[in-house]
């Protein structure tokens, strides 16, 4: 088997975009998930809808992956430039299939998608569809394999893709092995899609999305999925409105949630300090894309991590989580929504473009149970105070229409009925309620390994990392010895975790995707300082060997 | 809850003759209305901006969203979709609805949405002093523009009419009768109800003289779209004009919530039925 690592491989499909690169990796990773790896699929695509460079790179390997190589071992060509582009990634015994009317590639297998579109009389797009039939000669996978994964793939027309991929099948020659794993087969999911689920299973009724990558998607997921759950999914006039609507139906009792992205998240930030001084929970899935401004729209980075910290004048608390893959993504989207409404609170989910589009093999773990507090439950005693006072800073939360009740909530600084005062010793009062709130956010979140350790866990060097760069510091941490800590709730900050599993480490070096260093920032305001940071900001994710390569010559 | 008045026990801070005195008074009287027709209070939301119509939310016993300035609609679209069974009442102010947030009042008549709005058009920004509105007539001398505005202002009748919005009409302060039945017949139409209330200002722009003089009442309302139109443009909010009252403009349309499931509750156990069958199909 032709492969740059044992146990391992990785293909990378391009072409125009339109042709169906991002259908056609995923499906090549569902086939690497049907062997039995674990995969992960990055997506590269520029800003338009037709023209312009696509490609995905699918990687399998026998351990859980979160990031691609430089290098490939199959290069999947729909098009001369994917090759011109892509050729010098490929590994010694790469092979290459490409479609044979667009070049002539000595090194390479041509595929007659031409001829094979003509004799089914099938349309052009389904020319993805006979490069793939013949990757699966090409890798020697079973036909019976790829036509179940075909089945559950491909929503259109599967019969006649069917035909298309089995004849390019016939016509192709196998080059290579990918032997299949004994391991527990997972399903493949985009993070968006494990960020819907997380929504579905934390009981959100009302979704509100204003269209923007990378988080779009998540729009679409949610409209297609929500009438089988008497879900809304609704798409506003702005993000301003989008934020608001939540919050007006979380104070009518609906759990709802919004996403987008940083430009959008803008936007937010007006209604994210009346969600905080109204205490209305609602969850806001920031999904990073690199900027400023318009930026690189369909491009990554990780450099809303103090904007999200600082959003709205004025304090109050939030709560902001940055999971780094599927799983993570799935449970604390849900965990977030629990979180939000038992404090009452606006909780923001971290994500970036990585995440939201990239393919992750979902591996379930163990996870903390939280206690999910009924909100109707008991009356309350007459006159019900939205904003009574508490030990805990939570108030009992009531909707209307509550017999016999007045339920205000109000952006001003309010007493405990909700109406307006200026009373100092009132104002000073209400923020201190809010600050309880995240006190006891904090406690309970120490309890919820809201801090990953990875990597060698008793290793005295560390590398920390935070959000989509989990994976990809936890495969080169194991490689070279070091410890990867990568706290997942970035606030409040859970300082008790974090000093357990810096526990040991002398000396550590901060992974991200941004110009300044983000999170090396905030831990500096609770005293730990890095040795230095390996940043990147080119709209890029870190390869693995470019990361590597930077880490061996600091850690050395 | 035992009042009959709706009065809260927070101090009322309006200027004397502030028209927003008879839309408190008009808002209490159809409360109570509203309550012997069979609506209980309970099932009433108010939502409010920011501005000196602001302060009824907390003036009124009555459940409340004191939102954001120019962002009553997005709220109560919000929860619309949550609880179709209440009824959401939208109290903006002209600086608020028509500057700020046009674009949720176009889009609230847009959708059809089953709310009212009830704009306190002032014509003049009273709680920060004295500037102008997208309803100040041209040339208006505020404390920003002390030359006099150059610009037109807005026609809201006009923009909500070409918007979609299926009840229109516009109230007057100083006509509190007429403004009460106004407010009740808007809360029990069905669809986006806008009301323009002409709101007497005598601090910073008292037109009384001048509605005085040109305001008449409209025959009942129309359901034809041009004859709204010709309504609408018989005055511009600027030039002399006749200033027609009562509602303009009534018809039937689809409301937006009714093609959302509206309540829905699915329990936890469902949902993960439901994801697990997902995730399923994608091993």
């Amino acid at each position: 088997m032709p492969s740059v690592n044992e146990g391992e491989i990785s293909i990378l499909i391009g072409g125009r975009a339109g042709e169906g690169i991002s259908s056609a990796g995923q499906i090549i990773a569902q086939l690497l998930s049907s062997l039995g790896y674990r995969v992960y699929m990055y997506l590269d695509y520029p800003s338009r809808i037709k023209g312009g460079h696509n490609f995905a790179i699918i990687r399998g390997a026998d351990f859980s992956v979160g990031a691609v190589r430089e290098t490939v071992d199959v290069l999947l060509a729909m098009n001369k430039e994917t090759i011109d582009l892509h050729k010098k990634r490929l590994s010694d015994n790469g092979a290459i299939l490409y479609r044979a009317d667009t070049a002539n590639v000595a090194e390479g297998i041509g595929v007659d998608m031409k001829g094979i579109l003509a004799s089914e009389h099938a349309p052009p797009v389904m020319g993805n569809t006979a490069l793939l039939g013949a990757f699966v000669r090409s890798a020697g996978i079973e036909w019976s394999r790829a036509e179940q994964v075909f089945r559950h793939a491909i929503p259109k027309e599967i019969e006649l893709n069917l035909r298309v991929a089995h004849r390019a099948y016939e016509a192709g020659t196998e080059l290579l092995t990918i032997p299949p794993l004994i391991t527990k087969r997972l399903p493949v999911v985009t993070g968006n899609e494990a960020i819907g689920i997380g929504l579905i299973e934390g009981e959100c009724l009302l979704y509100c999305g204003y269209p923007m990558s990378p988080t779009s998607n998540l729009l679409h997921f949610l409209a297609v999925h929500a009438n089988h759950l008497g879900m809304q999914v609704l798409q506003p006039e702005s993000e301003t409105a989008a934020i608001l609507i939540a919050l007006g139906g979380a104070y009518a009792g609906a759990r709802t949630a919004v996403g987008t992205s940083g430009g959008g998240f803008c936007l937010m930030t007006e209604a994210l300090g009346l969600a905080g001084i109204a205490e209305l929970p609602v969850v806001i899935v920031l999904g990073q894309r690199a900027g400023p401004s318009t930026g690189l729209a369909t491009y990554t980075a990780q450099a809303d991590l103090q904007f999200a910290l600082g959003a709205g004048q004025g304090e109050f608390p939030r709560l902001i989580a940055a999971p780094g893959d599927a799983d993570e993504a799935r449970w604390w989207t849900t965990t977030c929504m629990d979180l939000a409404w038992k404090y009452q609170l606006p909780a923001i989910l971290l994500a970036d473009k990585i995440l939201c589009e990239g393919m992750y093999s979902l591996d379930p773990m163990e996870k903390p149970t939280l206690q999910v507090v009924p909100l109707m439950a008991g009356e309350v005693e007459h006159p019900y105070l939205r904003y009574a006072m508490t030990a805990s800073g939570i108030s009992s939360l009531k909707f209307p229409p509550y017999k016999g009740e007045v339920i205000r909530v109000n952006s001003h600084v309010h007493d405990e009925d909700g109406i307006t005062t200026e009373d100092p010793q009132v104002t000073r009062a209400m923020a201190d309620k809010r600050a309880k709130k995240l006190q006891g956010l904090q406690e309970e979140i120490e309890k919820m390994e809201p801090v990953q350790v990875l990597g060698i866990r008793d290793a005295s060097t560390a590398i920390l990392c935070w959000g989509s760069n989990k994976g990809i510091c936890a495969e080169i941490g194991r490689r070279l010895g070091l410890r990867v800590v990568q706290p997942v709730v970035l606030w409040p900050f859970p300082e008790s975790c974090f000093a357990r599993a810096m526990e040991g480490v002398e000396r550590w070096i901060g992974v991200e995707t941004n110009e300044t260093g983000q999170l090396s920032r905030l831990l500096r305001q609770f005293g730990y300082v890095p040795e230095g940071v390996v940043l990147k900001y080119d709209g890029r994710p870190f390869a693995v060997e470019e990361l590597e390569g930077e880490l061996k010559g600091r850690v050395a | 809850m035992t009042d009959n008045n709706f009065t809260s026990r927070a101090d009322n801070t309006w200027c004397p003759g502030c028209g927003n005195f008879a839309i408190l008074q008009a808002l209490k009287e159809v409360f109570a209305e509203l309550e012997h027709k069979g609506i209980p209070r309970e099932e009433i939301v108010l939502v409010a901006g920011i501005g000196q119509h602001g302060k009824l939310f907390d003036l009124l016993t009555i459940n409340g969203f004191y939102s954001l300035h120019g962002r009553t609609i997005p709220v109560a679209t919000g929860i619309r979709l949550a609880n179709p069974d209440l009824r959401v009442i939208c109290v903006a102010g002209d600086g608020d609805c028509y500057a700020e947030g046009l674009d949720h009042l176009i889009f609230g008549a847009k959708r059809n949405l089953d709310i009212t709005v009830l704009v306190h058009d002032n014509r003049v920004y009273g709680l920060t002093t004295g500037q102008y509105t997208p309803t100040s007539p041209s040339g208006f001398r505020g404390r920003s523009t002390p030359g006099g505005i150059q610009e037109r202002p807005l026609n809201p009748l006009e923009l909500m009419l070409a918007s979609g919005a299926s009840f229109i009409g516009r109230g007057y302060s100083r006509h509190r009768d007429q403004l009460k039945r106004l407010i009740e017949e808007a809360i029990l139409h069905r669809g986006f109800a806008f009301l323009d209330i002409l709101q007497i200002c005598p601090t910073y722009s008292d037109l009384t003289e001048y509605y005085n003089k040109h305001i008449y009442d409209w025959d009942t309302a129309t359901e034809d779209f041009q004859k709204a139109w010709e309504k609408a443009r018989e005055w511009n909010y600027s030039a002399e004009g006749r200033i027609g009252l009562g509602v303009m403009y009534k018809t039937s349309a689809p409301v937006f919530e009714d093609a959302y499931p509206g309540k829905g509750s699915v329990s936890r156990e469902v949902r993960r039925a439901f994801t697990e069958r997902l995730l399923a199909e994608r091993i």
